[in-house]
């Protein structure tokens, strides 16, 4: 059943669908409103990345960059080591794609609270293609000490997201998409940096997701609760530091995973609770995710089942995860 | 025409500590066995006007918020900036035999969390302006007077980000940035006109909006007067292109770009100290 704790919306099947990028731009306002530190910079994609709004109010902390991830990286690290908070605003393919080495170099080792915002992450960026589709992000920015990786799952989480990063003081990176996404959460729902929120409790198998995919997690649980298959849903945002004391807690509980992210299957949320189980707590995993391709041009609902991530072979996953405990 | 900036005097007490500060890099790169030997010999001069005159900075307190920044682009001449701090009192000169030895605060290149004083992380080529650029516009946004020194090398004028932070810098008419490029004409592959024509380096600079000087690096007193100028530049970001001899002060490594990233051995530093002490030749003894 669904945790009253998590405070979802009351209909699953009938979310209201909003981008996450809009989160984005509500948080950074918000931030940009509570501290004067904060500054934005972007690579000429204001409007996209929804850096608008916050660049028509304070004008004189928005610097815009031009077609410069590098630069944007570079110049974010001398603010932040100065002593402002920037956000880095582009795509996730180009920034920490493009820019990668400055921010390994210059951000996480040197450990300065710069916050990377990578837009149209995973492959609902849709019609743009394979090289607007960022399926490796949340991989280079997990190997970095000292950076912390959030992966909202809606747009309210992702405003809480951003506010939150704009004051934990490190180097973080926060991973956005683009087109409309169901809105599970609601302004209740808890969310701390680090601490995985169980949506839904079950015995059975632990499907444990970040992003937009988590809705597809949940009417997956839902359905196969009507086969007597009783799924905890956890919607674990934070990728580092990972929450490792719930996702041991609820292995130890139903025996078998799921993990569930739109990125390569290396290296991004199934590989950081396989590093974390295998530790602690051995279980049978299974990955939905990217296997190991780039994805293409198509609408983000047919990419997701092109290459599955949709509910059925979440479904698909967890029986096997089961019938391998 | 003397200078109006510094007395003869005071030239002549920095020409002295630039010399003590190239027989301690010797001395501590022998004992390191790794590290660059030609860049750190060829910015002796000009680390030692920043220290010892040009800064605004208060060793005792390396965080001191109104200090002048200088960020070291070209991380791998990084020895002799720590000889200069050491010199001027930012930890003892005896802790330059730790150079890139296992718990050292002296890194091969240098980081911000390990040693105060050394302002950021640097050594992978082509981002230290950008971090520069970031900086002054940060301090120019709360109305800062310090400066933002930035020191680059030549060789990093290939980096494609160095042009990106060019164009910033420029464009957003950072005056409280002054640049420095080590104009030695090396990089490890060979002269910069054969790895990748730089010229003409001036005008480059020049058509992205920014102030040029040019200097000679050995020279303490031209390149202080550059410095001063460039104070009084407004609305652009000044770059001082500074001529310098890569290995400065020692024959054998002068203008040989294979002494680009090695140390000298126990038996060259011998030989090399004792050129530096002797002020090649002028005096008899050493003056230890």
């Amino acid at each position: 059943m669904i945790n009253p704790e998590a405070k979802l919306i009351s209909d699953i099947n009938n979310p209201e669908m909003v981008p996450l990028r809009d989160g984005f731009g509500s948080g950074v306002f918000e931030a940009g409103e509570k501290d004067e530190r904060v500054v934005v910079l972007c690579a000429d994609l204001k409007e996209s990345t929804r850096c608008d709004k916050f660049a028509d109010k304070f004008s004189d902390r928005f610097l815009e960059m031009g077609v410069a991830e590098q630069n944007m990286a570079l110049v974010a690290s001398g603010l932040a080591n100065y002593g402002k908070i920037p956000f880095i605003a582009s795509y996730a393919t180009f920034s920490p794609g493009r820019n990668n080495e400055q921010i390994r170099t210059n951000i996480a080792l040197n450990n300065v609270s710069v916050k990377i915002a990578g837009h149209h992450a995973g492959v609902s960026v849709g019609p743009d293609g394979a090289t607007h589709q960022a399926l490796e992000d949340i991989a280079l920015m997990r190997v970095l000490p000292n950076m912390v990786v959030i992966v909202p799952c809606d747009v309210i989480e992702a405003r809480k997201a951003t506010v939150a990063a704009a004051s934990n003081g490190k180097p973080t990176y926060i991973r956005y998409g683009r087109e409309k996404s169901p809105v599970i959460t609601t302004e209740n729902s808890p969310f701390e940096i680090g601490e995985a929120l169980i949506l839904r409790e079950g015995k059975d198998v632990s499907i444990i997701g970040c992003g937009i995919l988590l809705h597809n997690a949940l009417l997956a649980a839902e359905e196969l609760s009507k086969e007597g298959i009783e799924c905890e849903v956890i919607n674990c945002h934070t990728i580092k530091p990972i929450d490792e004391k719930t996702i041991i807690k609820s292995a130890k509980k139903t025996g078998c995973v799921v993990s569930v992210e739109e990125h390569q299957i290396a290296g991004g949320l199934g590989s950081a609770v396989a590093e974390t189980l295998s530790r602690n707590y051995p279980v049978p995993q299974e990955y939905v995710g990217m296997q190991d391709r780039f994805g293409e041009s198509g609408k983000a609902e047919e990419l997701i089942e092109y290459f599955e991530m949709g509910k059925e072979s979440i479904k698909n996953a967890a029986r096997k995860a089961i019938s391998r405990k | 025409m003397m200078s109006q900036y510094i007395s003869e005097q005071k030239i002549e007490e920095l020409e002295m500590k630039a010399n003590e500060a190239r027989e301690l890099l010797i001395e501590m790169l022998v004992e390191a066995g790794s590290g660059h030997t030609a860049g750190p010999l060829g910015m002796a001069d000009i680390f030692t006007a920043m220290y010892f005159h040009v800064l605004k900075h208060n060793p005792a307190k390396p965080d001191w918020e109104e200090r002048d920044r200088l960020i070291l682009s070209n991380g791998h001449i990084t020895p002799i900036r720590y000889v200069l701090m050491a010199m001027a009192g930012y930890f003892p000169v005896g802790e330059l035999k730790t150079l890139r030895k296992l718990g050292t605060r002296l890194q091969g290149h240098p980081e911000r969390e390990r040693l105060s004083g050394v302002e950021t992380t640097s050594g992978p080529l082509g981002s230290g302006l950008g971090q520069a650029a970031g900086y002054a516009f940060g301090a120019r946004m709360d109305k800062k007077k310090f400066r933002i020194y930035c020191f680059m090398s030549d060789g990093e004028q290939d980096a494609g980000a160095t042009w990106e932070s060019v164009m910033f810098a420029g464009k957003y008419r950072l005056s409280n940035l002054t640049v420095v490029i080590d104009r030695n004409n090396i990089q490890i592959d060979g002269t910069t006109e054969n790895v990748m024509p730089l010229e003409p380096l001036r005008a480059k600079y020049e058509s992205f909006g920014w102030h040029v000087l040019e200097a000679d690096g050995h020279n303490i007193e031209k390149f202080i007067d550059a410095v001063e100028e460039a104070k009084a530049i407004h609305e652009k970001p000044t770059l001082i292109i500074a001529h310098t001899i890569p290995g400065k002060g020692i024959h054998q490594i002068e203008n040989d770009f294979k002494w680009h990233g090695i140390p000298p051995t126990a038996e060259q530093a011998k030989e090399f100290l004792h050129e530096l002490r002797t002020l090649r030749g002028k005096i008899k003894s050493e003056h230890q």
